[in-house]
């Protein structure tokens, strides 16, 4: 039996950083355009900066993924799901690197500071105007709704294959605590020993 | 897949219902965060909403409060004195671009100006470290309410057709005597450049130091204010405070100083509705030096949200809620505004509505 090939460390740990990051980036998003409490201003400073962590740690996975491949999918694995699981990587990494450079390019097309901390800034990137803010507002609003959509299938697949399949897709992602389950024969668990 | 790996078929159904509920919480998790639970939220739509005049359509293409109003262009030439309380550099002494906009508190760009009691000033300085200091005043020396919500209900209650609903409403928020006061009392004028505009809002100034300071500040006008009564105004033309305005700064700049008022230790920030004593410590900071009347309709302020939660390093909020509240309904109006460019009336003939 071969061996379960998973990703590298550095990809693994990306994967579950970034999951973090995203999941905190979509709730605080339409957490805070749905309040005019004192936690909007919170939230939108937050919302700003990890936005922009997000877009360098999306590039760096890019180049880390081009580097070091997928490992593949088990052979067996029907083809519609094979294609499903290709289109909603694309998907994922469009989004991870999209959705800054939406945000960031809608906040200067309104001629807002975009302010990372205090007195630190990104550059504007597009010239004011109203008709680029309105496409762009449009495609941050329904683009995170669709971004979460696709988070919700890829959760829903990988336990698909987690706990229904079992065939080492989830493990090949898994946090580095999963066993490997056609590794070595578990270890014995060792008794305690009782000390005198 | 090897028979090894297979479930039962009970099992199997199991794992998928435990999936789906374990997406459906996560779904009900986002919807929540969202407020679509939560209908006594105040969002910023509900706010914006609540401007619209009653059986009205909304002013497509305007601002949502504020409507009607003149760019302007300018300077802030600061003494340097403000220094000791901000170490922005918009307090250094020096001259710095500003752009800001006369306006009217009403949500109808058409309104005939001797009709407004309440006049307002939006401001945006730049220094040349990049930053922005954006505010937008008015000339009431105290804000109706206390609290973000008590200004939804305040709206609701103006657009209520229950003759009770206002009378209800100053009971339940006496804070809203004070201005009511202001409202009767206060004296009109016919200029712009007459009027005394303030932040009312509490802010939050660190010095080099880093020690902070919670103020608020006025632009105090360098004209000598002339008293209009207010049925004189009403008789004007429906343009009369741009065109005088617009020939005055014509004729040379208008001036105002701005004073930076420091709260003493347990003056409450929290609440705009609530003046601080008058001994308190006032310091004046610059003057704001208004150079040109620029085109409202196709100028420099018109795509610009005076958005008072854009500080400089140097200033941050309070405890105070509004400019929170403020932030988040005019990102709304905003958004709304520049997505209703095609009914805004871009190229109007020069001069009049």
């Amino acid at each position: 039996m071969t061996p379960i090939r998973r990703f590298t460390p550095p990809q693994r740990f990306l994967h579950w950083l970034m999951a973090l990051c995203i999941l905190a980036m979509l709730f605080i998003g339409v957490g805070m355009v749905s309040t005019v409490a004192p936690k909007y201003l919170t939230l939108v400073s937050i919302h700003k900066p990890l936005g922009t962590l997000i877009l360098i740690l999306a590039l760096i996975r890019l180049a880390v993924r081009l580097r070091y491949r997928a490992p593949p999918l088990p052979p067996d694995l029907p083809e519609p799901l094979k294609l499903a699981a290709h289109l909603s990587h694309y998907a994922l990494y469009a989004l991870m690197i999209v959705m800054p450079l939406i945000g960031w390019g809608m906040l200067s097309a309104a001629a807002y500071p975009v302010e990372l901390w205090d007195g630190v800034y990104l550059p504007s990137i597009l010239p004011l105007s109203d008709r680029l803010h309105t496409v762009l507002w449009n495609a941050h609003y329904y683009l995170a709704f669709l971004f979460y959509v696709v988070i919700l299938m890829h959760v829903a697949a990988a336990l698909f294959h987690a706990i229904i399949r079992r065939d080492g897709v989830f493990e090949a992602m898994g946090p580095a605590l999963t066993r490997d389950k056609v590794g070595p024969a578990d270890r014995p668990v060792v008794p305690l020993q009782r000390s005198g | 897949m090897p028979e090894s790996r297979r479930l039962p078929t009970g099992s199997v159904i199991g794992r998928l219902v435990l999936i789906a509920a374990v997406i459906a919480c996560a779904a009900a998790a986002f919807v929540y965060t969202g407020g679509w639970f939560s209908p006594e939220r105040l969002t910023p739509d509900k706010l914006v909403d609540a401007l619209t005049p009653p059986g009205g359509a909304p002013p497509l293409g305007h601002r949502r409060n504020h409507a009607k109003g003149v760019c302007f262009t300018g300077v802030f030439e600061a003494n340097g004195v403000g220094s000791e309380l901000s170490h922005a550099q918009v307090f250094a002494r020096g001259e710095y671009p500003a752009l800001g906009r006369f306006n009217l508190a009403t949500t109808n760009p058409n309104v005939r100006d001797g009709t407004v009691r309440v006049r307002g000033l939006g401001l945006m300085i730049s220094t040349p470290d990049g930053q922005e200091w954006r505010m937008a005043m008015i000339d009431a020396p105290v804000f109706p309410v206390a609290t973000p919500q008590g200004f939804y209900q305040l709206l609701l209650a103006q657009a209520s057709k229950d003759p009770n609903a206002m009378p209800t409403f100053a009971k339940t928020h006496p804070e809203i005597a004070k201005f009511s006061n202001w409202a009767k009392s206060a004296p009109w004028t016919g200029s712009y450049a007459e009027d005394r505009f303030n932040s009312l809002n509490s802010f939050i100034f660190v010095d080099g130091s880093g020690a902070e300071h919670a103020v608020r500040w006025s632009l105090l006008p360098a004209a000598q204010p002339v008293v209009v009564a207010p049925e004189e105004l009403a008789k004007r033309r429906p343009d009369f405070l741009e065109q005088e305005i617009t020939e005055r700064v014509r004729g040379g700049p208008a001036r105002w100083t701005m004073l930076v008022t420091v709260a003493n230790p347990g003056d409450t920030t929290a609440d705009p509705s609530q003046p601080w004593p008058q001994d308190r410590r006032a310091v004046e900071v610059g003057t704001l030096v208004v150079r040109e009347i620029e085109a409202e309709r196709n100028g420099p302020c018109r795509d610009i949200n005076f958005d008072p939660t854009v500080l400089p390093s140097g200033i941050r909020t309070s405890d105070d809620p509004f400019p929170a509240a403020r932030s988040s309904a005019y990102a709304k109006s905003y958004d709304r505004r520049t997505a209703e460019a095609e009914d805004y009336p871009r190229t109007a003939p020069g001069g009049s509505q």
